[in-house]
């Protein structure tokens, strides 16, 4: 078997993983990554709406700072993210979005002076400032108090992608591509690189590193329906999974986005209802205002997702040959808008559809969309069993989004975790020797081999493609958008069940080299796993956070399960796996459990969420009315980050002020 | 509703690693399905017909580009093409020309993109060493940000490549693809390469002057990209130097 050494090994070439590429080449290590397909084809470039970044350039977003992000992204949560992250996280948004400029990101720019744009459903006038024109402009998204998400046009991924992508080239890092990474090689203590299969020639690799980035996206092919690409299958939590030792983070938090074309399940960006766009039923009602008076179509995913769902089985659905749906009208935009902010919007609508989005309705509902789950990780992206493993962007639990994401913090997650996470990747590259145990790398190489072997020369009759559609329609019909005790039960039982069928899988292509069968083998064995532990996650999580809805526990429970539910598999015959839980500490929150703006306050409290709240209002009182914001946060809860990413960010209202206050000292 | 169709699909087939495999077409027959476009298609003939059939699929919904062929002798998309599109039926499938074949429809388009990117320097080179990320941004005109986001919409499918003649006599010649991006730069305020940079790089018979002008680009680029009217931008630029 052939091994390949390097400092940093990074498995995924999404944006997550090519940034983390290149924070590491640029502090002089050896940097190479793998990837499934060619890079610039992973399913960051599906992103169409934008990236959060308080800039604050425009008029709706005036006023806006990165605590203003923060309290989006924790409220957003449900109080289930990491607050440390989430600083870190919103602090550095800014420096991304401008870094990528730099890049050659052509973002959106603000035109100065008046513009007609749609709020609820009516045309209003604003006013961009002379002195804003020509900044990177931003748009209204869901759940967010200002207008935060910069975009070109609606394939905001797309040039965010192109642009790191060049950059990574320009840089000549190597991307191995159409290799498939199949285990992790460690010690229980460290890990010290992957094993992996090219996908061409069937021949097996180990690539050995001094640290190993998982960065494979999210895991959302475990549902029937999907916004994901096909290659989003949750490969790279497995490989966590069967180290036995690595965890896995509140996999059971898994996102439905509200509106995805029907029947096929592709996306339609959410700055449709950012730019004005409106949901109707089958009566042509726009039902949205009813649920959520305050925030209607800009509520957050979970929210719109949930109260679509409980209009549709009222009967308000529209009745197709695959069951109802609701309409999104983008009708009120107007040809100039749909053709220049929303084209993919458009060329998806003719292209899947046959209608034209300026004159009809979109037939849409809530689907599959994201992983909150995923390696667990510390705040440096290291996972706290292996050292030497690091995870990034959807692959993650990194936990900046909790138990749901906000969108445009998905993108922008990918870049600024990257750009993060780089850091004390490079550092620790920097830090630590590059350890070789042959034995242990011909141990697991070893292993893939015989599994491969038993594949090929088996006498299995399980058909790995009738075995995945299996799984696929158990998440989708039990671990949906509403769950309860009873249908989650059914799910871990036949879910397992197939696992245990997954032993017994036969092949009827016997080719070593590009076999799309035992492709499909190798990953419906892991797939498998990580559905068992959504599922098991979701069973045991008796209450409702963010966009985990249980019906039979409808209530946010704090005093019982303000935490992280972790899981590992530290038996590889067991066909369960282990579960754990990591208490949040609301003692250390800048921002204790509140209520989020949506429909009745039901939560229970956590018993430490009014002694904190006292205690934040006393330190408050303390610094006084005369400290500054940087002062009162520094104050509530500091935070780490790599020193170079420390400095504050400068808005261009900073330069407004400073410019009057030269041109007053004259 | 009216009975089902019938759709036959007539499949290149070939496994260049497979000692004495020759290539062939092979035929085969599914059910359709409302709104079934060749992904669809293609999959199920997989899952449930032969499961050695090789092609490549990635966002499934007309944006990554990876799933380019050549459909009743038209290089397209397969994974926004309905079936419905053929009246008669009969959809005959064949791998890109003028890419490395991997076996049977997929070919590896990646190579190729990733060679031209390193060839032709396909990447920013910006005008300052100014490299704050704390600071307020460099203001670019908003028209000037549209105009870029138009000609950077290239998905790498690899269509233009497959389409052109002057490609399929004359391996090196750069194609609409690099073309495109080299004029993307151009256009970009941020970049400091000049006219005489690029001439260097795209100003011969492997570049801007090699084009037969036939424009099968302009005609097959699944996203509309205006290719003659940049190739002719980029000559009259060229010609200049």
């Amino acid at each position: 078997m052939k091994i390949i050494y390097t400092d940093t090994l990074v498995v995924g070439a999404g944006l997550a993983g090519l940034r983390v590429a290149i924070a590491s080449k640029e502090r002089g290590l050896d940097t190479l990554v793998l990837s499934l397909i060619p890079a610039k084809r992973s399913h960051s470039v599906a992103a169409q709406g934008g990236m959060q970044a308080s800039l604050a350039n425009t008029i709706k977003g005036a006023g806006d700072d990165e605590d203003i992000h923060f309290q989006d992204t924790v409220k957003g949560s449900d109080w289930g993210c990491d607050q440390d992250v989430a600083r870190m996280f919103a602090h550095c948004a800014p420096k991304a979005v401008r870094e990528l400029a730099q890049w050659g990101v052509p973002w959106t720019r603000v035109t100065k002076g008046d513009r007609q744009v749609i709020v609820n459903a009516e045309k209003v006038t604003i006013t961009e400032a002379e002195a804003a024109h020509g900044l990177i402009n931003a748009r209204d998204f869901g759940g967010t108090k200002k207008w935060r998400t910069c975009y070109t046009a609606d394939g905001a991924g797309h040039s965010l992608l192109y642009a790191v992508d060049n950059k990574a080239i320009s840089l000549g890092i190597p991307v191995h591509e159409r290799m498939e990474a199949l285990s992790l090689i460690h010690d229980g203590e460290r890990c010290h690189g992957v094993i992996a299969r090219c996908l061409i020639t069937g021949e097996l690799r180990a690539y050995i590193a001094k640290s190993t980035t998982i960065a494979t996206g999210g895991y959302g092919r475990i549902y029937s329906v999907s916004t994901n690409a096909v290659i989003c299958e949750g490969i790279g939590q497995a490989l966590a999974l069967d180290t036995g030792v690595a965890t896995l983070g509140n996999m059971e938090a898994v996102q439905f986005h509200p509106t995805a074309i029907v029947p096929v399940g592709i996306l339609t960006t959410e700055g449709c209802r950012g730019d004005g766009g409106v949901l109707r039923d089958k009566d042509g009602y726009r039902f949205m205002p009813d649920y959520e008076p305050e925030k209607k179509e800009l509520a957050s995913r979970d929210v719109v997702s949930r109260r679509m769902t409980e209009h549709m089985r009222k009967g308000k659905g529209v009745n197709s040959p695959y069951g109802p749906h609701l309409w999104l009208d983008i009708t009120l935009l107007g040809q100039k808008h749909i053709d220049t902010n929303l084209r993919e919007v458009k060329e998806i609508c003719e292209n899947f559809l046959g209608i034209d989005p300026v004159k009809n309705w979109i037939p849409v509902r809530p689907t599959q969309h994201y992983s909150m789950g995923g390696i667990r990780t510390k705040a440096n992206g290291e996972s706290p069993q292996l050292s030497g493993l690091f995870s990034v962007g959807e692959a993650a639990c990194w936990d900046m989004h909790g138990f749901n994401r906000l969108g445009g913090n998905s993108l922008a997650e990918t870049v600024v975790g990257g750009m993060i996470i780089g850091k004390y990747v490079a550092d620790f590259g920097e830090q630590n020797n590059l350890v070789v145990d042959t034995d242990l790398i011909a141990q697991f190489g070893k292993q893939l081999q015989t599994e491969v072997d038993q594949l090929i020369e088996g006498e299995g009759t399980e058909d790995p493609f009738k075995l995945k559609a299996a799984m696929q329609k158990i998440m989708m019909d039990y671990v949906g958008i509403f769950r309860n005790g009873p249908e989650l039960e059914l799910a871990v039982n036949q879910l397992t069940e197939l696992l245990d069928r997954s032993k017994n899988l036969g092949l009827k292509c016997k080719k070593r080299h590009a076999n799309p069968e035992l492709v499909e083998a190798l990953r419906v064995k892991r797939m498998l796993k990580v559905a068992v532990t959504v599922a098991c996650g979701a069973l045991a999580r008796t209450e409702s956070r963010g966009a985990h809805s249980r019906e039979d526990f409808p209530q946010r429970n704090d005093q019982d399960w303000l935490n992280r539910t972790l899981t590992s598999w530290p038996d590889a015959n067991s066909l369960r796996p282990e579960m754990s839980y990591e208490a949040l500490d609301v003692m250390r929150m800048e921002l204790p459990p509140g209520y989020r703006g949506y429909g009745v306050d039901n939560a229970i409290a956590h018993p430490d969420t009014q002694k904190r709240q006292q205690q934040v209002e006393a330190i408050l009182a303390e610094l006084g009315d005369d400290a500054d914001r940087y002062a009162k946060q520094a104050a509530l809860m500091p935070f780490e980050l790599p020193e170079e990413y420390q400095p504050r960010n400068q808005r261009f209202t900073d330069t407004l002020a400073k410019t009057d206050a030269e041109s007053g000292e004259k | 509703m009216s009975q089902a169709r019938t759709l036959t699909f007539s499949i290149f087939r070939y496994d260049p690693q497979e000692p004495g495999d020759k290539p062939k077409m092979v035929t085969y027959s599914l059910t359709e399905a409302p709104g079934m476009t060749v992904f669809i298609a293609l999959n199920q003939l997989r899952e449930t017909q032969d499961p050695s059939l090789q092609f490549d699929f990635v966002c499934r919904a007309g944006i990554c580009g990876s799933c380019a062929m050549v459909i009743n002798g038209f290089p397209t998309l397969a994974c926004r093409t309905l079936t419905a599109n053929y009246p008669d039926g009969h959809i005959k499938l064949m791998p890109l020309p003028g890419f490395e074949l991997i076996g049977d429809l997929s070919v590896n388009t990646g190579k190729f993109m990733r060679e031209l990117s390193e060839r032709l320097a396909l990447w920013l080179h910006p005008n300052s060493a100014d490299n704050d990320i704390h600071s307020i941004e460099t203001p670019m005109s908003p028209e000037e940000a549209t105009k870029l986001y138009e000609l950077e919409r290239c998905v790498e499918c690899g269509v233009c490549v497959s389409a052109c003649a002057t490609k399929q006599m004359r391996d090196t010649f750069v194609g609409a693809v690099g073309l495109m991006k080299i004029a993307r730069f151009e256009l970009d305020s941020r970049d400091t390469r000049t006219a005489d940079d690029f001439y260097h790089v795209i100003g011969n018979q492997d570049g801007v002057f090699g084009c037969m002008t036939l424009l099968g680009c302009q005609d097959t680029c699944p996203k509309d990209l205006p290719h003659m009217k940049q190739i002719a931008y980029l000559r009259r630029k060229m010609a200049a130097v």
